[in-house]
């Protein structure tokens, strides 16, 4: 008896160490540890056993069901893991292969210079006012100090709808608006569609978009105007964009500056973007004429303020180096996939 | 604003190089657009002297000249026949550049040795007409005795530098060289040295030889002319020509060049009429009547209308005043006597009869920009000064002046605190009294006033002075700051935080942002086969568009979107999907009595392998994006024009149309040569942000399982499956947490005339676990309302 079950652990031992896959160890398991296994078949015949052997066989032939299964487990683990090794083998792909991916559609590039131009101000407190297209006389001329007689008025630069209607040639019209409705202190900006009886080529739109800054609080200055527009410049265009104000004119200002931003390509040295002169006109801008600020029932005494306006077509045209203008109204997808 | 540095240093004695003049000038406000250094192409082109001409062996047109240029003799061949030995010329020498890039070398001409060329006015650069004594062809001959050698450069003004300024309409005194300098002056701290006028009269009387009447002074506040005898035509003197030229005028006689010089000079324009052709020796200044025809100086007939403004004399009119004199008056070489108008007319007056001419002038361009009638006086002093000096004619004594409202002065009121307050600066009392009077204000620092003078018209209040202290002290020089002021939160509205959100989810969809115009053709209407009284017809329309394709403003954004995809289809772009936020302009009556409806829609726009539940599910996800999902139905829709009458959902929220959603009709895609489905959406954003909200609340995450239970239905196929939709809504009580349509299949194992539906629940209990009776209970409920009511089966 002693001998059968040694003799049954060396034969599961060295059956153990030849087998090569999970299915030939089960066998090997049935064999010996099954219900009609050797050990089992074994164990059966402990009743011939005497009862003094009895304890002693029994303690023996646990121990080797004990060894065995403990062999059985190891070896069981070290197949799985092969057998999981050897799959994994087999699943080798192409990892080149273009992914499936859902298709992400891009913003139009005049958005994503405004939205810039949004951030930088946003975070400077200013909000984001928005004013009427179709706009009233008034609101487009007269308020902002602009004499009946102003050739800007005339048929050839403006839009008429009828009587007093036409299309606003600037977002400035929405300083109005906002300061009718709002006391200081004001700090917005207001982009928007504007439009101007200009035939459409290469550098002209009939529509285009502006962006109108307008602050008004006590004590205002010049020098706040200067520093505004410096910090806007900075991070729109860089830390090292340097910013130039000129003497200009305009009827709502006063006095009035255009500010020219070092140029972006060049650096300031001079190219073909900046035409030779190291400078690019931004915007135009000033304090706010007292006469606005009496129209609409601000104290000039009492407030100060700064307004500016630019356009927008030419900052995004420049940002990314289009030529032609008028590729930002085909929306050929083949352009806009390139912002 | 063309001005020649020489010129300009007349009047202010500048030594500084051209560079740093510019950047000066640019920061004081008279922006320089451009400079020219003229004749910067001609290189090595002396005066040479003829010494001899001899004819060429070989060849009958070319003569052999030698010619002295001082140093040496030089032998050139040359083709031209109008010279001869003695006569002074212009020699290009060897290795000379001339304009265009021509390089002069030495050479052989049929066997002889040519040493450089003889050169016409044309070789330096000039039109023949630029240089009155230039002949029509052939080499210039100088009509003086000039340094043999010496650079011909200065003698045609070839050695200047042109200054490009762009004035602002603000600075009309500016549009004159006198006005520039000034600035200059003003700018660099020198002093600005104005021309002395006096004028040497005769004994006679003005009187006696015209009168002058203005019959409307609204347009010409004033009039004032002189009489000039004995006028003598000629040529006027080389340094005037010079000057003109330079400035882009043609020299044509001394008469005409001394009245152009004085408007480059003082910005006055002047015209002079031949006095014995007008009738009755008089000048009336007076409209036009209605129809009147006139024959201008350029030989042109004009009708003119009761809007203009001429000068008659006692029959006709003789000039459009302010634009052009007439034919019917003009001097000549015969003519005997002249009378010489100095005057000023309304801006905005000969800007629009200008216009409406399409007759643009210099002297138009001047007055169009409002000039200072107490110039008048002064620029005719100053012509009449140079007639007299140019031996031009004999200037009769006084002048006939019409001038019944004087401009006068404006005293402005200043305080340096709150100047220095507004700039944000601390310049001094002192320093601003200076600048102000550097631009010949009059200033009293005790009072605190400023009397501009009269030319500037656009000093009127304490800001204007402001501006002029600001730019002589130096924008640059303006200490930069962040205000401080009252803090101010800057933050997008709800109405910008959901379009800003729309543009998201629409670009994570795959759709790209578009742009298209606001205006379009009414035409659109018709190619969108709206019925002649639909709404969207009323479109507002634009009184001066740039023609018909731009004439109406939107209804719309279909006809933007349309076009864009066809675009994109006709360059062959597969699959294309793009959105745009447009704004619709919704007249609340034509024509507008008030501000119209400006909506912005969310319009997008597909195709390729794509279909209708491809677009719907596009706004299906922008509405869930909102929360919205729930509140939203989709409603069959046959009747609008435009779209497919089987394929088109209208979007209901909260019971309210807010858009639609489906494929083009094929008719529509014709007129936009697109041949392949496209499907549009269309959302009215303004109804959705009213109803979209940012707030969110919590439920608690289930703890009790789920039961799931699957239906299968066969369905008759005109049934629209949220009729079953409703039905399970409806019955499926409190307990039933959501469902999914997963399978809608027609054709084969399915009855003809039906579809199989396949559904499932999904049921649970916030508070316990359900029982398989309770569902059971429910799905019979469910199943029966289907059979009885939709006729469903359940099935097998």
């Amino acid at each position: 008896m002693r001998e059968r079950l040694q003799q049954i652990q060396q034969k599961a031992i060295a059956a153990f160490t030849e087998v090569q896959d999970l299915k030939a160890l089960d066998e090997i398991r049935v064999k010996y540890l099954g219900k009609k296994g050797e050990l089992t078949q074994v164990l059966r015949g402990m009743k011939d056993v005497s009862s003094e052997e009895r304890p002693v066989i029994g303690q023996l032939a646990n121990e080797v069901r004990n060894t065995l299964e403990t062999q059985l487990e190891e070896v069981k683990q070290i197949l799985t893991e092969k057998a999981q090794e050897a799959k994994l083998k087999q699943e080798v792909i192409d990892v080149t292969i273009p992914g499936r991916k859902k298709s992400l559609g891009h913003r139009h590039p005049m958005h994503i210079v405004l939205d810039e131009i949004k951030d930088i101000f946003l975070g400077m407190g200013y909000e984001i006012a928005e004013g009427p297209e179709i706009e009233e006389d008034y609101y487009n001329f007269e308020a902002l100090n602009i004499p009946a007689n102003h050739p800007a008025k005339d048929e050839q630069d403006t839009f008429y709808i009828s009587g007093d209607f036409l299309l606003r040639t600037q977002t400035s019209p929405v300083q109005v608006r906002v300061m009718e409705k709002k006391q200081p202190p004001i700090r917005i900006i207001a982009p928007g569609r504007v439009y101007r009886s200009d035939e459409v080529d290469a550098t002209h739109s009939p529509v285009f978009h502006q962006i109108e800054g307008l602050v008004v609080d006590k004590n205002v200055t010049m020098g706040d105007l200067k520093g505004a527009l410096a910090v806007f410049a900075k991070e729109l265009f860089g830390q090292n964009a340097e910013v130039k104000f000129r003497p200009h004119h305009f009827p709502f200002t006063e006095p009035s500056a255009e500010m020219d931003v070092s140029c972006f390509m060049c650096g300031g040295k001079g190219c073909r973007v900046c035409k030779g002169s190291g400078w690019i006109e931004i915007l135009g801008c000033g304090m706010v004429h007292p006469r606005v600020l009496e129209m609409v029932g601000i104290d000039p005494k009492e407030y100060s303020g700064f307004a500016f306006g630019m356009g927008l077509e030419r900052i995004a045209l420049q940002r990314y180096g289009i030529e032609d203008l008028r590729l930002l109204y085909e929306n050929d997808i083949r352009f806009l996939k390139q912002f | 604003m063309n001005i020649p540095m020489s010129w300009l240093k007349e009047y202010v004695p500048l030594d500084c190089d051209i560079k740093t003049y510019i950047d000066a000038m640019t920061l004081s406000g008279t922006k320089v657009e451009s400079y020219e250094e003229l004749g910067a192409e001609i290189k090595k082109v002396v005066v040479g002297k003829i010494v001899s001409i001899q004819p060429h062996p070989d060849a009958d047109k070319l003569v052999i000249t030698n010619i002295d240029i001082g140093t040496e003799i030089l032998q050139i061949v040359t083709g031209a026949n109008n010279i001869s030995e003695g006569d002074i010329v212009p020699v290009a020498l060897h290795g000379s550049t001339l304009p265009g890039g021509i390089k002069i070398k030495k050479g052989k001409l049929r066997g002889i040795e040519s040493n450089g060329m003889l050169c016409s006015v044309e070789e330096l650069g000039f039109e023949p007409k630029d240089i009155p004594d230039a002949p029509e062809d052939g080499i210039y001959i100088f009509q003086e005795e000039l340094p043999l050698g010496s650079d011909v450069k200065p003698f045609f003004g070839l050695d200047d530098i042109v200054v490009e300024y762009e004035i602002t309409s603000n600075r009309p005194d500016c549009y004159s060289i006198l006005g520039v300098a000034r600035e200059a002056a003003a700018t660099f701290k020198k002093s600005f040295q104005y021309p002395k006028i006096e004028v040497k009269e005769n004994e006679e009387k003005i009187e006696d030889f015209a009168q002058i009447r203005i019959d409307n002074t609204g347009l010409c506040p004033r009039y004032a002319a002189r009489v000039v005898k004995n006028v003598k035509i000629n040529p006027s003197p080389k340094w005037m020509q010079k000057y003109l030229l330079a400035s882009g005028i043609r020299p044509i006689n001394n008469i005409v060049d001394i009245t152009n010089y004085v408007m480059l000079e003082m910005g006055q324009p002047l015209h002079a009429f031949d006095l014995n052709k007008l009738a009755g020796d008089q000048i009336i200044v007076r409209n036009a009547r209605e129809k009147e025809t006139f024959v201008t100086l350029d030989e042109i007939e004009r009708t003119l209308d009761a809007s203009m403004l001429v000068i008659a004399d006692g029959e006709k009119p003789v000039a459009i005043a302010g634009i052009m004199g007439g034919e019917n008056s003009k001097v000549t070489e015969d003519t005997q006597t002249l009378l010489l108008e100095s005057a000023n007319f309304d801006g905005t007056n000969i800007r629009l009869t200008s216009k409406k001419l399409g007759l643009r002038t210099d002297a138009s361009g001047k007055f169009e920009k409002g000039l200072d009638p107490n110039l008048v006086i002064e620029a005719l002093n100053r012509a009449a000064q140079l007639i007299e000096q140019l031996g031009a004619g004999e200037i009769v004594g006084g002048i006939l002046d019409s001038y019944p409202n004087p401009r006068k002065s404006l005293t402005i009121s200043y305080d340096p605190e709150s100047i220095n307050r507004l700039l944000g600066t601390e310049i001094s009392h002192e320093e601003m009294v200076d600048i102000l009077k550097r631009i010949q204000c009059q200033v009293d620092p005790e009072k605190k006033i400023v009397i501009p003078p009269t030319f500037r018209s656009d000093l009127l209040i304490e800001a204007d002075l402001a501006e002029e202290i600001a730019r002589f002290y130096g924008y640059d020089r303006i200490p930069t700051t962040l205000a401080i002021g009252t803090p101010t939160v800057g933050k997008e509205t709800h109405k910008q935080k959901i379009e800003e959100m729309t543009r998201n989810v629409m670009e994570a969809q795959g759709f790209y942002e578009s742009l298209s115009y606001s205006f379009e053709s009414p035409k659109v209407f018709d190619w969108l086969l709206l019925p002649q009284d639909h709404p969207l017809r009323q479109g507002i329309r634009i009184a001066n568009p740039l023609g018909e394709d731009f004439s109406v403003m939107r209804t719309t954004p279909l006809h933007g979107m349309l076009q864009c995809l066809s675009t994109n289809y006709n360059r062959r772009n597969e699959a294309v999907r793009l959105y745009e936020l447009a704004k619709i302009y919704l007249a609340k009556s034509l024509p507008l009595q008030e501000l119209p409806d400006e909506r912005v829609q969310l319009a997008f726009g597909m195709y390729g392998e794509e279909d209708f539940y491809d677009a719907k599910g596009v706004v299906e996800t922008f509405f869930e994006r909102f929360h919205l999902t729930k509140q939203v139905e989709y409603i069959s829709e046959h009747n609008l024009p435009w779209m497919h009458p089987g394929r088109c959902a209208a979007i209901h929220l909260d019971g309210e149309e807010v858009g639609y959603v489906g494929e083009i009709h094929p008719k529509v895609l014709k007129q936009y040569s697109i041949d392949s489905r496209v499907y549009i959406g269309v959302v009215d954003l303004p109804k959705v942000i009213q109803k979209a909200t940012m707030e969110r609340s919590y439920t608690p995450l289930p703890k009790f399982p789920a039961m799931v239970r699957d239906l299968a239905l066969l369905v008759k196929e005109e049934i629209p499956v949220r009729e079953i939709e409703k039905m399970i809504e409806q019955r499926g009580g409190k307990l039933l947490e959501s469902y999914e349509l997963f399978d809608v299949y027609q054709g084969e194992q399915v009855k003809i005339g039906h579809k199989s539906v396949a559904y499932s629940l999904l049921f649970r209990d916030k508070e316990r676990t359900l029982t398989e009776e309770e569902i059971n209970k429910i799905m019979k409920k469910i199943l029966h309302g289907l059979e009885t009511e939709l006729e469903v089966r359940l099935r097998e």
